[in-house]
């Protein structure tokens, strides 16, 4: 209970301070800083058509990072496996990691058509790269001398990838996808500002947040942003859970108590 | 005279077109030896070390292991200069981990495991991590991992060089109460001179990668902490460091 203080405090500082920053503003321009009253008002009145839309956006951001994280563990056990194999393709995916989204979204609409697979196309390659590169980090980060020591205990390449690289690789892999958590729903809300619909059904907070801009409905927008910090906030927090869950007892990274 | 446990004849090792860092060795342990190696650093000690475990081929020579090349013998076992231990295991799963890669049947493997953390005292520790433990500690679980294998040969890297020196003094005569039990042969690396004659029965310097000096250490055995304050040992200590400091 006494760590919930500060942060709450805080928050009620927030509160207090957003409102007197409302009330600080000329008439005329308080529109720009609706009161959370307002806010909320909105977001109620359009709680059926939010709550779709979230569920959408949540669904791609999901979707993205669970196919981020597959393919992007299978890609670094590939690069991890020859010093060769990386020379060939590390360049390139140096390279492709600064591809703007925003540029080949059009072509992702050609490729997989609108809605929700193109977003979940975006979702992906903006959480694909950090991953590959933390794993790769990883799995290649065990101690020589650990490594020395398997090879003297005979141990087969299997045995010396799951029992001595991959756990090496597990703090590396957390950095990686707490990264991607943090991207994964704002690539999802981004790409469906740029690649989604309305006539598909499956609308997201992007093409929702649009709508409301063109018709300058504030407080909605305000309702918005406020929904998509909550939803990017789950992702991390589940990242961060399942990393402490996973390493807590071992890693110099958690203090002992 | 029962056969060298490691015999190494006219061995020489360089790394690609260097300056070899080990010239012409001639070396034998026999059975039961303390063979401390001790020598400037960079002068081919740790080398030497990788040759007999098999983790680095020799250039040229010819070297015995318990009766085979270099790697292929399982009564050997190699403690680390770190204590080497896998940070994401428990105490009990880090000393059995060579057995595990062996798939030595599980009572076997729980019996030796239990035996070896019982004979460094750390029984009491059995379920924590390595972050948990004091560098002395890491030490000990690294050597009772070693021992699960119960080797015939024991080849120790410099294992006490980052201890303090009452830690380090303390598992010596642990470690000499140890072998006196299981009678290992044992190569030991290191750059105390002290700790050299202290466990030894011969102390060998190498200097530039040539065997320079060969010193036997006659004192009985179970030698406790009260040889070390003895004028015979402290003399010896003085002598060998001499003649290290002449070849050196």
């Amino acid at each position: 209970m006494r760590r919930l203080l500060p942060p709450l405090l805080t928050g009620l500082l927030l509160l207090a301070a957003w409102h007197a920053l409302h009330l600080a503003l000329p008439p005329e321009q308080r529109f720009l800083l609706p009161t959370l009253g307002r806010i909320l008002a909105a977001a109620t009145e359009r709680a059926p058509q939010l709550l779709t839309a979230t569920g959408w956006t949540a669904l791609a951001a999901l979707g993205g990072l669970a196919l981020a994280t597959t393919t992007a563990i299978a890609f670094s056990l590939l690069l991890a496996s020859s010093r060769l194999v990386r020379a060939a393709l590390y360049p390139y995916v140096m390279l492709l990691q600064m591809m703007p989204v925003i540029i080949i979204a059009p072509i992702l609409i050609l490729w997989v058509g609108p809605g929700l697979p193109s977003v979940i196309l975006v979702t992906f390659l903006i959480s694909f790269f950090p991953m590959v590169v933390n794993n790769t980090q990883g799995l290649l980060s065990a101690d020589q001398n650990l490594v020395d020591l398997f090879r003297m205990g005979k141990a087969t390449p299997w045995q010396q990838l799951w029992l001595l690289r991959v756990p090496a690789a597990l703090p590396y892999f957390f950095t990686g996808l707490r990264i991607a958590a943090v991207l994964a729903p704002i690539g999802a809300l981004t790409g469906d500002y740029l690649v989604g619909t309305t006539t598909g059904g499956d609308a997201g907070l992007g093409i929702t947040a649009m709508i409301y801009s063109t018709r300058s409905e504030i407080p909605a927008l305000y309702a918005t942003a406020a929904i998509a910090c909550t939803l990017g906030w789950l992702f991390v927090s589940t990242v961060a859970a399942t990393a402490w869950l996973t390493l807590h007892r071992w890693h110099d990274s958690y203090t002992q108590n | 005279m029962p056969p060298p446990v490691v015999q190494l004849t006219n061995v020489c090792k360089r790394f690609g077109d260097a300056e070899p860092v080990l010239h012409d060795l001639q070396l034998a342990a026999r059975p039961g030896e303390f063979v401390s190696l001790i020598g400037p650093s960079g002068c081919g000690k740790s080398t030497l070390l990788r040759l007999i475990s098999g983790l680095t081929p020799a250039t040229s020579g010819h070297i015995d292991v318990l009766g085979a090349p270099p790697g292929r013998t399982d009564r050997l076992a190699y403690v680390f200069q770190d204590p080497t231990l896998l940070p994401w295991l428990n105490v009990n799963r880090n000393v059995e981990a060579l057995l595990r890669l062996r798939n030595l049947p599980a009572a076997e493997r729980i019996a030796r495991r239990d035996q070896a953390l019982q004979r460094v005292g750390l029984a009491d520790r059995a379920h924590h991590y390595p972050r948990q433990l004091s560098g002395g500690q890491k030490m000990r679980v690294s050597i009772a991992r070693a021992l699960t294998l119960q080797p015939d040969l024991l080849l120790l890297d410099e294992p006490f060089g980052a201890l303090d020196e009452m830690t380090r003094d303390r598992l010596n005569e642990e470690l000499l109460a140890i072998r006196a039990e299981q009678n290992w042969t044992a190569f030991f690396v290191t750059h105390s001179v002290a700790e050299a004659v202290f466990l030894s029965t011969r102390v060998v310097i190498l200097t530039a990668g040539r065997i320079t000096a060969e010193i036997p250490v006659t004192f009985d055995h179970p030698r406790t902490e009260d040889l070390r304050r003895t004028a015979a040992y402290l003399n010896l200590v003085a002598d060998v460091s001499r003649q290290l400091r002449a070849l050196g």
